[in-house]
């Protein structure tokens, strides 16, 4: 053992264990660890890897179902589409990273989930992204935005993976932590699934891709922390993502996994070497030894501890039987990518690292990982807010109101980002950027996937069991609204300091109103991802778990989007208006006024009504229809109107509900339909005992509220389209 | 009509075009790999779109020098029609089959819409299925297409009718807003002096589907159907 830093109480303080965890350490060890053991429990027990806080709250998530492959535990989720395919889906966040050094930080983050994606066998067909920032206003916000957008298009565009459907927001309490939660979805055959379970004593531990350099070394532990001043010091802690050397580790990888060679796989993500060949071994209850003589790098007079540390991008650890290595050493050399055999799978339960020949490490692997710290930390739960009444609210003229919703940062167009995103590669893009749910063709077959991000992050402040359950319910209503079964979800849920139990209770909150929503959807978490201590000196970003939907189509001819493309078609809106302003994007921008309970979500309601509308869909009763979210009723029609180019002549609001609240009140379970068969539709919906209405017929030029006032297209259109183009200028 | 798909390190739109090709001749193409230093006998060599090396120095200029492209060059002399796209495009300049150069955008970023092309020239293997003066819709999606050349160049161009498309209104005229790069006389494709050689920045072959991007793009497969069989 080599022994040349005392690790004294600074030390193990710098790497961010606890003194308790640091005691347990000792217990699993039995001795004085050395300084690269202890580097590897500070990243395996850190909380991006371990998930100590919120471990015992994702076990209450429903992870099965009758199409489920593979839950939550591997590189990815994975579930049954038929035809003898799956698909394999995960989010996952880069937050910290992108804030220090946006272009990277971003590129990196799509590099890392294409890898948990590929990983799994499968070959990934479209990428997504769920962007937060801070207020227009903050003086970083701009350069942050245009970072993390070239960053996301330079990645995904060069490795040639369309990146189809995305959300930006931006709120204050995003100012010195965005969030950039980067999503994935492959296809593989379901009977060739790859996993990361090391097995056979004796077969060969082979190190593919990059070579391994200093950086990123403890990006993990800086996941964890809270940002202070000196975080931006950390840049060097930030990886450089190299998109050429993922495309032909990609396209190695499939080659390699079409040969019977590969016994495990594991992607060298947050925290390289050391969590992957951890994991694998663990999984298969078995040890590693690795010679890191022998791994390839590309600086000098790297340590063990660097090279057990680096985040370098782009590589990946293979256990393969014994002489597979040649097939693999041939492909590897086609793509012209390092292959290096750099140890074995051993009977010891012991992870065993030698450097110029000398063990440097010897870890028990089991309880590494099933002793980690698990914490059940004190949680309180967010107040009741009250609700808000329509009356008691600020009333304009609802045109006026139009206009600064659709202007508004959240609701105008995100065209100037999609457009700096290849979303076409692969000539399979049914449905492109800027609908509900983007739809992408399951080659060779009459199928296709329908995949959505979404997250209101001021409901789950609001409340968050509500905003959780929302989150949930709103991807389920997008894929619904381009005629997709939804079938698995894959979430990734972003909060503050999970040490503070006003944060705590928002995260168990969420979670728990994720999974009530997921149990009464049949609709199962497959994967996830977990990203706290988004603070930066103490203020914490608004609570935001978002969620990745992903929904199956049989036949891909059948799908409808939001666009209205011809006058003289009925609109109808699906389910129950009462009018709900509270925690409305309104009530903020109209009023100034972040206040009130957000919306209730009724779950059955939810199924009822878009099982009706997915039927309505499928059997060709409708022409367009957009789900209704932030802005309301008017917001969804006119986003319809400037998708397909066609105005329309709206009722007058019924009585009861006020003008206001009608048109910008936010109520769940809700369409809006574009139809020629009204008829049919309203009598299906009664059939289903779903409240539907005529709101008004399709119509050239201009949107016309009966007896209050119109816009033209033109306008709205230069409004919605108009404020992130001028903004970035 | 055989066709041979060239492909390097970091191509990424071969299965695209494949399909289109497909699509239109019925047959398979041949997909070659960049260190083949020979080609086998083919109707049409195409050099897809993608990152050829990762196209971290100038777009194409690597790719210019591998041992296929030496091939390519030789095959083209000998009149075997080659059809570039995007980074395809981009190659066949930077091997010299093409006049002129691709600059980054004039935006500086990378750009993936829908743009409208108006068909210059409606005699070629390429373009004979389309009328002359016909808009079509197809998409582009690069950062470094920005067409630029010499004046002498641009005249020559012009005056023997190389150049093939250009970016313009879905009414057919030409407005800046309608040029998505910046290029010089809002050029989005040419030919070489023999019109056996087209190289352009758009993506026709993502427009062969009704159902994704529409089929303004077929043209140009049905065309050298139409003239190679």
């Amino acid at each position: 053992m080599i022994r040349n830093t005392k690790i004294t109480a600074e030390v193990v303080k710098e790497h961010g264990l606890t003194e308790d965890e640091y005691a347990l350490l000792l217990k699993i060890m039995d001795r004085e660890p050395t300084l690269a053991e202890l580097g590897i429990f500070s990243v395996m027990w850190s909380e991006h890897c371990s998930y100590k806080s919120s471990r015992v709250w994702l076990k209450t998530f429903p992870t099965s179902g009758p199409k489920v492959l593979q839950g939550p535990g591997e590189n990815a989720g994975a579930v049954d589409i038929g035809d003898g395919l799956a698909a394999v889906f995960k989010i996952e966040s880069h937050n910290h990273p992108s804030f220090i050094e946006p272009y990277q930080g971003a590129a990196t983050g799509v590099g890392g989930i294409l890898r948990d994606v590929f990983t799994m066998g499968a070959r990934p067909i479209a990428n997504l992204n769920a962007l937060r920032f801070g207020d227009p206003k903050h003086p970083k916000t701009k350069h942050l935005v245009s970072g993390v957008v070239a960053g996301i298009g330079g990645y995904g565009n060069c490795v040639g993976v369309p990146t189809v459907a995305g959300e930006t927001n931006f709120h204050p309490s995003y100012n010195g932590n965005i969030l950039v939660n980067a999503m994935t979805v492959g296809l593989a055959r379901a009977d060739r699934i790859f996993k990361a379970a090391a097995r056979g004593p004796g077969n060969r531990v082979l190190y593919v891709g990059a070579k391994t350099g200093r950086d990123g070394i403890h990006g993990a532990t800086m996941a964890s922390a809270e940002f202070t001043e000196e975080s931006e010091a950390k840049r060097p802690t930030v990886q450089v993502g190299d998109p050429f050397t993922e495309k032909l580790l990609l396209e190695a990888c499939l080659e390699l996994m079409a040969e019977d060679a590969i016994v495990a796989i594991q992607d060298m993500g947050a925290a390289g070497l050391t969590s992957s060949s951890v994991e694998m071994a663990a999984r298969g209850g078995l040890g590693i030894d690795l010679d890191l003589d022998r791994v390839p790098v590309r600086e000098t007079g790297m340590t063990a501890y660097e090279i057990m540390l680096s985040e370098s991008q782009e590589r990946m650890l293979l256990i393969v039987k014994p002489g597979a290595e040649k097939v693999a050493e041939r492909i590897f050399a086609k793509w012209e990518l390092d292959c290096a055999d750099i140890g074995e799978v051993t009977t010891t339960g012991h992870l065993v690292v030698s450097k110029n020949g000398k063990v440097e490490i010897d870890i028990p692997v089991a309880p590494l990982v099933d002793q980690s710290p698990l914490y059940r930390r004190p949680h309180v739960p967010s107040p009741k807010r009250p609700e808000i009444k329509a009356a008691n609210t600020k009333v304009v003229d609802p045109i006026e109101a139009l206009k600064k919703l659709m202007g508004c940062p959240d609701l105008a167009s995100k065209r100037w980002i999609w457009d700096q995103y290849d979303h076409l590669v692969g000539n399979d893009t049914i449905q492109t950027p800027g609908g509900d749910a983007a739809v992408v063709r399951v080659r060779d077959t009459r199928k296709a996937l329908a995949m959505v991000v979404d997250c209101t992050p001021r409901y789950c402040l609001a409340d968050p069991k509500t905003g959780g359950a929302q989150a949930v319910v709103e991807t389920w209503r997008n894929l619904t609204a381009v005629g997709a079964e939804p079938i698995a979800i894959t979430d990734n849920l972003n909060f503050g300091n999970p040490e503070r139990p006003e944060i705590m209770g928002q995260i168990v909150g969420c979670i728990e109103g994720m999974g009530e929503a997921c149990r009464a959807l049949d609709y199962p978490v497959i994967s996830g991802n977990v990203s706290l201590y988004n603070e930066t000196n103490g203020q914490a970003i608004l609570p935001t778990p978002v969620v990745g939907g992903v929904g199956l189509l049989d036949e891909y001819t059948q799908t409808v989007g939001i666009g209205l493309r011809e006058p003289g078609r009925a609109l109808v809106l699906i389910g129950e208006t009462k009018g709900w302003l509270g925690a409305s994007l309104y009530l903020r921008e109209i009023a100034g006024w972040e206040e009130g309970a957000p919306p209730p979500i009724d779950l059955k309601r939810e199924r009822k009504t878009g099982d009706l509308v997915r039927s309505l869909i499928r059997t060709g009763k409708v022409a367009a229809c957009h789900d209704l979210s932030d802005g309301g009723l008017l917001v969804a029609i006119a986003e319809m109107a400037l998708a397909g180019g066609t105005g329309a002549m709206l009722a007058a609001p019924p009585k009861g509900i006020p003008a206001h609240a009608w048109w910008f009140g936010e109520d769940q379970a809700r369409y809006v339909v574009g139809t020629s068969n009204a008829e049919a539709v309203l009598a299906a919906a009664k059939a289903a005992g779903v409240p539907a209405r005529i709101v008004g017929e399709t119509a050239a030029g201009s949107l016309t509220l009966a007896g209050g006032g119109a816009i033209s297209l033109g306008e709205l259109r230069a409004i919605h389209e108009g404020w992130l183009p001028k903004y970035m200028s | 009509m055989k066709a041979a798909v060239v492909s390097f390190p970091g191509s990424n739109r071969e299965r695209d075009i494949m399909m289109a090709l497909e699509r239109a001749s019925g047959v398979k193409p041949s997909l070659l790999w960049h260190g083949d230093a020979e080609i086998p006998d083919t109707d049409l060599i195409v050099v897809p779109g993608g990152f050829s090396y990762g196209d971290y120095l100038r777009c194409g200029a690597m790719a210019a020098h591998s041992p296929v492209m030496k091939a390519l060059k030789e095959k083209a002399a000998r009149g075997t029609p080659v059809l570039g796209v995007c980074n395809g495009f981009q190659i066949l300049v930077e091997a010299g089959l093409l006049p002129g150069a691709l600059m980054r955008n004039a935006s500086l970023k990378f750009v993936c819409r829908q743009v409208h092309l108006r068909v210059e020239d409606s005699q070629s293997l390429f373009t004979n299925a389309y009328e002359k003066g016909q808009v079509i819709r197809v998409p582009v999606a690069h950062a470094e297409g920005n067409y630029t050349a010499d004046e002498d160049t641009l005249k020559k161009l012009e005056d023997r009718g190389l150049v093939a498309f250009r970016y313009v209104a879905p009414d057919g005229s030409l407005s800046p807003e309608a040029n998505p790069n910046g290029s010089i006389r809002a050029i989005a494709g040419i030919f070489n002096d023999s019109k056996t050689v087209l190289g352009l920045m758009p993506h026709p072959e993502d427009a062969t589907d009704p159902h994704a991007g529409g089929m303004d793009g077929f043209g140009m497969f049905k065309s050298l159907v139409n003239a190679l069989h």
